[in-house]
């Protein structure tokens, strides 16, 4: 979206000459682990309650299905694709999960109506945008309206709430002591996206792809199948995690998760992912959202209003793009 | 002849033509003159937004933040009319608002270099925050706006609102800028090709910030029109409107890509979609139906776009670092 005219946009070239140790201090990770450190003892210090375990087990929910989607949504970025309807996509596999319950289904097939759902939306994204090489943030927006069009239509002004009660696990479960079995997907979810990015060959060929589409074709990758797959695992998570939510919330309104595709599209970002695509870690990711948990629940501790935190996170997605570029800039003229 | 029938925008026109008089069929008071007024008039909100966005998305880029523009423009609006504020001033702040929050996303575009879809994602919610800070999140409800800051947009000139003649005036300006005029031809050859737009002396930056104030400058008119004509100012107003918007450009046959895109293209994608939007209510299906639509006129729209467009030009020079 930005003319190719502008300064070049520096690539994550593999390269030796560094120390692994000089490269680990100076890198993005590094800054971020900085910025969490800053913002959790600046939260201790503001707000007494904030230490608690039992707190900061509840903050966990601020970001762990979030962070699910944004996962998935990293890769989609770093093959320089993007998902703008994953929120919506929440919205429809959360009423499919309603539709489930009126019909009669028990918690399990409830729970695999939700996750189909995702995956099923996932699909029509990947048939248009790898299919039919339509341009993703278009495709998105329009899937965006239409997959929450279609839960407006389900549902008009109405909610679906008498979830089973052993759907609330999913959502409201805790797996030993103060870690909760979302905050247990979220590892899972990390260490499976950490590995599928990292240490297989599936992961390289989404840098290549992100990189230099045609090359990569050329290579023999088959660009146009990693793209659908990409938008499957996109849907795939987005389908887990309404299925959390609708468990945490134990609700479902057509509006549920509206405006999330920012929060999880700015916690990529932030995590230190190239939106033009090519470059990015997981490891980021995880650090993003440990932040973006961090400074909201610390927000809500000092009851600052929603939209002012979101005031915040606006700023921070810019600024954590704006500054190194200013950086750069100066360095380069110095 | 046969290249009037395979232009998109003539194709777009019998679309619209077909829907009314299938409409008309059923529900004749449809298609009444006052009726059709009525439906031109509240589109004219729309109109105004999609030109805006359609000169942001021939440079290559996307502006996400208009709505949130036109919310922040027409709160601003509306606590200067509560502070007796004339109206000529009133207007003059709008648009002046509207271009300074333009001017913000251009310039994080232009001379830091971010994509325009993370600045204006960013913005978006940043305008909106500003919203709730100025007001603490309260209402201005219709008993708090004067008479005549509500008047305006609905005082009847030769048979039309005010409203309507703004937008017509504005499509014709625009109509004659982005043909007749060199601003207007920079912003497709950015959008067309950037380097051969370096070569021929245009400055891709500056073009694309000039998009972004023009747009915000549309979205702060926008912003008091709205904010008049629906007499109530809140934070989440035309919250997700963003999309139609965008909806009416690619349904009017704007690339998003950059550079392919007219005037009459984005006004009868406009009016497409006000046709729906005012029919749904009328043939009796549920207005939470039109979200869904809209959805799908985008997605049948791009596809459409795409088939058409196949054979491109191919770039021989590369990479201007100029």
């Amino acid at each position: 979206m930005t003319s190719p005219a502008s300064p070049s946009v520096t690539r994550n070239v593999p390269d030796r000459l560094q120390s692994s140790f000089t490269r680990g201090v100076r890198s993005w990770e590094m800054l971020l682990l900085v910025v969490l450190v800053l913002v959790f003892s600046a939260n201790s210090f503001a707000s007494p309650y904030f230490l608690n375990v039992w707190n900061l087990s509840d903050a966990t929910f601020n970001f762990t299905e979030k962070a699910m989607i944004a996962f998935a949504m990293a890769m989609l970025i770093i093959a320089g694709e993007i998902d703008l309807s994953v929120a919506s996509i929440i919205a429809l596999a959360s009423t499919a999960m309603g539709l489930a319950m009126t019909a009669g289904a028990d918690t399990p097939m409830i729970v695999a109506a939700g996750i189909a759902t995702g995956v099923a939306c996932g699909a029509v994204n990947g048939v248009f945008v790898a299919g039919f090489g339509l341009p993703s943030i278009v495709v998105t927006i329009g899937t965006m309206s239409l997959f929450r069009g279609i839960s407006f239509i389900i549902l008009g002004d109405q909610a679906y709430t008498n979830y089973p009660k052993s759907l609330a696990f999913f959502g409201q479960g805790y797996v030993y002591w103060v870690f909760s079995f979302e905050l247990l997907l979220f590892v899972l979810a990390a260490i499976a996206f950490y590995i599928l990015l990292h240490r297989t060959s599936f992961g390289r060929s989404v840098y290549a792809i992100g990189n230099n589409a045609t090359a990569a074709q050329f290579a023999g990758l088959r660009v146009v199948r990693i793209r659908f797959i990409l938008f499957l695992l996109t849907g795939l998570m987005s389908g887990i995690a309404a299925v959390c939510l609708t468990s945490r919330l134990g609700s479902t309104r057509p509006s549920i998760a509206t405006g999330m595709e920012l929060e999880i599209v700015t916690m990529v970002v932030l995590g230190g992912v190239n939106i033009l695509g090519g470059s990015g870690r997981i490891l980021g990711v995880v650090l993003a959202a440990l932040i973006m948990g961090c400074v909201t629940f610390g927000f809500g501790l000092l009851n600052v209003p929603g939209i002012v935190m979101s005031i915040f996170l606006g700023l921070l997605l810019i600024s954590v793009i704006a500054i190194p570029r200013l950086l750069a800039h100066k360095f380069k003229r110095a | 002849m046969t290249r009037l029938f395979k232009s998109r925008e003539a194709l777009l026109a019998l679309v619209i033509v077909l829907m009314t008089a299938l409409i008309a069929w059923r529900f004749p008071a449809f298609i009444a003159p006052a009726n059709l007024a009525s439906v031109f008039n509240d589109t004219a909100p729309l109109m105004i937004l999609a030109l805006g966005q359609m000169i942001v998305i021939l440079t290559k880029c996307i502006d996400l933040s208009v709505t949130a523009t036109l919310a922040l423009a027409g709160m601003a609006a509306a606590l200067m009319n509560g502070a007796g504020v004339p109206l000529p001033v009133i207007l003059l702040a709008v648009v002046v608002l509207g271009a300074v929050l333009g001017a913000v996303n251009g310039l994080l575009v232009w001379k830091v270099g971010i994509p325009s879809i993370v600045v204006t994602l960013g913005t978006m919610t940043i305008y909106r925050g500003v919203i709730f800070l100025l007001t603490d999140g309260k209402w201005v409800n219709a008993h708090e706006m004067t008479d005549g800051f509500k008047a305006l947009p609905r005082a009847v000139l030769v048979g039309l609102p005010v409203m309507s003649w703004i937008a017509v005036v504005l499509i014709a300006v625009f109509a004659v800028v982005l043909n007749r005029t060199s601003l207007g031809r920079a912003f497709f050859a950015v959008g067309g090709n950037p380097h051969a737009a370096v070569y021929a002396g245009i400055n891709v930056g500056r073009t694309q910030f000039a998009a972004f104030v023009i747009s915000g400058a549309l979205a702060g008119l926008a912003g008091y029109l709205w904010i008049a004509r629906y007499a109530v100012a809140y934070v989440d107003v035309a919250s997700g409107f963003e999309l139609n918007v965008i909806a009416a450009c690619v349904i009017g046959g704007i690339s998003i890509a950059g550079g392919v895109g007219s005037v009459s293209g984005v006004i009868l994608g406009a009016i497409f979609l006000g046709v729906i939007a005012n029919a749904l209510p009328v043939i009796g299906i549920s207005p939470f139906w039109q979200m869904a639509i809209s959805g799908s006129a985008i997605i049948i729209a791009v596809a459409f776009n795409a088939s058409q467009s196949r054979v491109k030009g191919r770039i021989i020079l590369k990479q201007a670092d100029a």
